[in-house]
């Protein structure tokens, strides 16, 4: 099989627009949660989201006039102008801006989302209902499908090759990361821009999450404070939104134009739970499965692990997935670093998985693991270094992510510094 | 300039994003001013909406430039 490289990184997150913006203020221990102010919330039990930073795009904020046509935004949800905002920064880094008719259609497209243009349809169906299907948008549909991220995507950049979505909740980034890996490794196309991205801050949706019983609800007046994995007063996920999306390219094709490669994509797991529509099995059995997949794939064992990035969303699952971990490391548990970067931005819920892939591509970049802000008193006793509170520097080569979603659908991804 | 005619040409000019001078009476909205075929039934709509009338499909099909719709308008427009 074919060898896989990251070669470029893009990113929305609530803690800025780029890829940098965002790195710094997480390692810097910044939240990007706040108190929602944009709709009404005061019949709702969570009252806490992490958004996006809107500004003039100076100083990291989000401004999508940069990043698509206001009359073209206008035809779709949020989630698909995140989208090209990301696809374009990574393309930008990755310096790979294919023009020729070769290079066009071995580049390809794989961006997911968890649940896509969810606002659009609760809007059009209001508009159903008041004023009739007349009234009906032509850009109803193709603005709120989730492949028409990826679609937008390559229509902007000329990318022709394979054109795929992945469409799995919060597993979303990292299976399409995965996925468009193994396009590049079996052949089927040489660059993959790949990623999730996701825009669910809403009523619907956060009405829909807490009726679930998924959602933090007893940290409204401390929003910074809400999302807090592992620790022992966490009681639901925080709601984010934003967009992560890599460049990956085979790597003699990554070397041959001198590309500068973050990490190599080493290994890919996917296992289903078959127990739950929302909950993880209590066994770990999924996530056990999926990162013993995920290792054997890269063919490394779990001691070779130096951090992980955890699914960890604030819920009780954190700590079935923390047992899970401990499994798979063993006796290494002592030395491994595991920490929730959803304690400081959030759930992005399908954007998770690919945000959270840059971050563990970053860990490599700059040895330092980001922190699991507020935990401040464990739920657990665990040997494996939760980074609470502060980020820590430390020897990083290779990274293990984990994503878990909804209907027990499983993702790992591991990374490892590149090395002839 | 008609009042119909003002307001049908301020109409085009935001939903096709171009600018008002390029909204001539004899522009087509495909051929001139980058619509596509999901364009012009949105800016139906945006007319049936704005004049607060009717435009059958088959009379939709003959508004191909910016003075088939004024001219359309000036006779149907309530």
């Amino acid at each position: 099989m074919r060898r896989v490289v990251v070669t470029g990184l893009g990113m929305v997150t609530p803690l800025g627009c780029g890829v940098e913006p965002t790195w710094r203020r997480l390692l810097a221990g910044e939240s990007g949660v706040k108190a929602v102010t944009h709709f009404d919330v005061s019949d709702l039990a969570c009252k806490v989201a992490a958004n996006v930073p809107r500004g003039d795009g100076s100083d990291g904020t989000y401004n999508p006039d940069q990043w698509m046509e206001p009359k073209e935004q206008r035809k779709v949800d949020e989630f698909i102008v995140f989208a090209m905002a990301a696809a374009s920064q990574a393309l930008d880094d990755a310096g790979w801006h294919p023009s020729t008719y070769e290079d066009q259609i071995n580049t390809g497209v794989l961006i997911g989302s968890g649940i896509g243009g969810i606002e659009g349809i609760a809007e059009a169906s209001i508009t159903l209902k008041e004023r009739g299907p007349r009234r009906i948008s032509p850009f109803f549909i193709p603005g709120r499908l989730i492949n028409l991220a990826g679609g937008y995507v390559s229509i902007a950049h000329g990318l022709k090759g394979p054109n795929h979505a992945v469409v799995t909740a919060c597993s979303t980034g990292a299976h399409a990361i995965g996925d468009a890996g193994r396009l590049i490794a079996l052949g089927d196309a040489d660059v993959m821009v790949a990623g999730g991205t996701e825009s669910p801050i809403n009523r619907l949706a956060l009405a829909g999450f807490a009726a679930c019983k998924a959602l933090c609800t007893a940290f409204n007046d401390e929003p910074a404070r809400a999302s807090r994995p592992y620790d022992r007063d966490r009681d639901g996920f925080v709601m984010g939104e934003g967009a992560g999306v890599v460049v990956l390219e085979e790597l003699e094709h990554a070397k041959a134009r001198g590309a500068r490669i973050y990490a190599e994509l080493v290994g890919y797991g996917l296992s289903g739970d078959a127990y739950h529509i929302t909950a993880p099995s209590a066994d770990g059995d999924g996530a056990y499965r999926c990162m013993s997949a995920a290792l054997k794939r890269a063919g490394i064992s779990a001691d070779e692990v130096d951090y992980i990035n955890a699914h960890g969303t604030s819920t009780m699952a954190d700590e079935i997935e923390l047992k899970a971990v401990e499994r798979v490391l063993g006796n290494a548990a002592g030395k491994t670093a595991m920490s929730s970067t959803k304690s400081s931005i959030g759930h992005l819920l399908g954007a998770a998985g690919a945000v959270e892939a840059i971050f563990s591509v970053l860990s490599i970049r700059d040895q330092i693991a980001p922190a699991t802000l507020n935990l401040e008193n464990p739920s657990v006793d665990t040997p494996i270094d939760l980074v609470p509170l502060k980020a820590q520097p430390r020897k990083i080569d290779t990274v293990l992510s984990n994503s878990f979603g909804f209907g027990g659908t499983n993702a790992s991804l591991v990374f490892r510094r590149y090395a002839a | 300039m008609s009042d119909i005619a003002e307001r049908v040409k301020k109409i085009v000019a935001e939903h096709l994003g171009v600018e008002a001078e390029k909204v001539t009476d004899g522009a087509s909205f495909i051929d001139d001013l980058g619509a596509d075929s999901l364009d012009t039934v949105e800016l139906v709509m945006a007319f049936e909406e704005a004049f607060n009338c009717e435009i059958p499909d088959d009379a939709a099909e003959t508004i191909l430039t910016v003075g088939d719709a004024i001219k359309f308008l000036e006779k149907n427009a309530a």
